[in-house]
């Protein structure tokens, strides 16, 4: 067991929009180098939790960590800017735009100073390349919209992005929900790979079968509040299939 | 050759040449000439000037339907302040800008808070900023068009900058135009607050999920597109020495054809500057052309509706390739 504070955590938060209480005194922390899987059904809190973890929402009580500092995110810039990156299913890339501008949007490198501050384009263009080269994915053209990749190769980008802009935890939010079978298992590699690479990384899913392989922690969400929390010898597929169910 | 086809204004260059070619032989020697150009880049200028914001706001993934009654207030504005309140010329148009900025910022906070449809929230402002030009010219003057602007001080050199002919009778107006066209070019594909236009208006929710300050990009685009409107408004009042309460009517939409006929999309997230500047060439080759073909002009706008139709139908069948071929 590492002696490092984790890298992400939450602290006992909760979320109450109106009169709903989302969330209720849930609690996850995300090491370096481990997956932590956080699973649940359809509107068990998985993306309340995530959605404060990466500066969408605040709590309504509770406090999320990083690396042992209590933080109060304004943003999800901020969030970014502290090395959190997050990875949503179906809101991770803007369709219409090419894969360099998806890869930088937020985090253009510039060169210039004042009013002529601007994009490096050349360093965008090789340096994406160079990143999605590591991932193992071989794009001839950078300017290609994004729309033109593939659903699995489009999380791989994001993916890929987040590691190369330093991000210390990476979250992923059903990052294989639309995927067939062979795209998953290679979403599933880059996950395992960017874990590999010292990343915190929070894999959010509701498929057990996907999360058991990856992943060294597993977390349960029902209702707003997690049942579970056990490392991987705790545990199996079939227990998490049926504590996620509302077994217990 | 596949990345030229999937270029916003492709097919609109291809507009202009046909839209061209059609009123060159249809309208002959007095539309190919250099008169003819300048005619035809004199009267596309202030559209041009317009289109250029209302190109970036549309990227951006939003509508202004105020930018019309914006060139109404802003000349009744100069006016007010130098004929009736006696301030000079330039103080007047530093608070003008100022006062259109200040307009674009509540069009922008207002939809950026209530999250409605920008083209509610500006056709409220359309009214609102219409009216209240009218009553405030008519109660401080009793009058909706004032005149007299080349007797306020400063004008001289005003006019220099705002209302002259540098190359034989091609205005200034059009140097404005390509100037800020080229400036916004430039902002929207070389800067980073560009690459935010596009990640805004192509989806805001992913684009704001990455880091990009969605609502401040949009606030900022509606406070663009309302200093061009007060761009145009400077320049019309300072050429004419100046103003109607009701000048600009109809603009909004005009520069919604014109960056519409440039390739953008009404969903936001794509087009170009170049596209919105090829649009508003178009629109002054036609509305010039007509009259040089010795059609009557009421077909001007039969001319403009069917251009604007066939703009659509062009953009989403070339997109609709673009995505097939990849």
């Amino acid at each position: 067991m590492s002696t490092h504070p984790p890298v992400l955590e939450a602290r006992s938060v909760s979320k109450r929009f109106g009169r709903v209480l989302a969330l209720e005194a849930a609690s996850l922390a995300a090491r370096e180098g481990e997956v932590t899987c956080l699973l649940g059904d359809n509107g068990a809190g998985k993306s309340t939790l995530i959605k404060i973890l990466s500066g969408v929402h605040s709590p309504s009580s509770g406090e999320v960590v990083v690396r042992g500092t209590p933080v109060d995110f304004d943003s999800p810039r901020d969030a970014v800017a502290r090395g959190i990156a997050t990875v949503y299913q179906d809101l991770a890339m803007i369709p219409m735009l090419s894969v360099w501008r998806n890869f930088f949007l937020g985090t253009e490198p510039s060169r210039g100073r004042g009013l002529l501050t601007r994009i490096d384009v050349r360093r965008c263009r090789e340096e994406a390349l160079a990143a999605l080269g590591e991932m193992g994915i071989e794009l001839r053209d950078p300017e290609q919209p994004v729309h033109t990749l593939s659903g699995g190769e489009r999380q791989a980008v994001a993916i890929a992005r987040a590691l190369h802009h330093g991000a210390g935890a990476l979250i992923l939010d059903e990052p294989t929900a639309a995927l067939g079978v062979r795209q998953s298992q290679l979403v599933l590699e880059h996950v395992r790979r960017a874990a590999e690479r010292g990343v915190a990384v929070v894999l959010v899913t509701h498929n057990p079968h996907h999360a058991y392989p990856v992943g060294e922690r597993f977390l349960v969400l029902r209702r707003g509040q997690v049942v579970t929390d056990r490392p991987k010898s705790d545990v199996d597929v079939d227990t998490l299939t049926h504590l996620m169910s509302g077994g217990g | 050759m596949r990345r030229l086809f999937a270029r916003p204004e492709t097919a609109a260059a291809v507009g202009t040449v046909l839209v061209w070619l059609f009123f060159a032989v249809t309208a002959g020697e007095p539309f190919r000439g250099l008169d003819g150009a300048a005619t035809y880049l004199n009267a596309a200028a202030p559209l041009g000037i317009l289109s250029v914001g209302v190109a970036l706001l549309m990227i951006g993934g939003e509508f202004d339907l105020s930018v019309g009654s914006i060139v109404g207030a802003a000349g009744m504005s100069i006016m007010l302040l130098t004929t009736h309140f006696g301030w000079s010329l330039w103080p007047a148009i530093v608070a003008t800008l100022a006062l259109c900025v200040a307009i674009g910022f509540l069009n922008g906070y207002a939809v950026v808070r209530t999250g409605l449809p920008s083209f509610i929230v500006t056709l409220a402002t359309l009214f609102m900023v219409r009216g209240l030009t009218i009553a405030a010219a008519r109660g401080l003057t009793r009058r909706t068009q004032l005149g007299g602007l080349e007797e306020v001080g400063g004008y001289e050199s005003a006019r220099w900058l705002f209302g002259s002919e540098p190359i034989g009778d091609l205005r200034v107006s059009i140097l404005w135009w390509l100037g800020l066209a080229a400036l916004a070019t430039w902002v929207l594909v070389r800067t980073p607050f560009g690459n935010w236009i596009f990640g805004a208006g192509g989806h805001a929710d992913a684009a704001r999920n990455v880091g990009v300050p969605v609502a401040k990009v949009k606030i900022g685009l509606f406070m663009t597109t309302a200093f061009c409107a007060g761009i145009v408004a400077v320049l019309q009042a300072v050429r004419f020495t100046g103003a109607d309460a009701l000048r600009g009517q109809l603009q909004e939409f005009y520069a919604i054809i014109a960056v519409v006929i440039g390739g953008t999309l009404l969903t936001g997230g794509y087009g170009s500057v170049v596209g919105a500047v090829l649009g508003a060439l178009v629109f002054g080759m036609v509305r010039q052309g007509i009259v040089m073909a010795g059609v009557d002009a009421d077909w001007f706008q039969v001319f403009l509706g069917a251009m604007l139709l066939v703009a659509v139908l062009v953009n989403t069948y070339v997109l609709h390739r673009a995505r097939r071929a990849a």
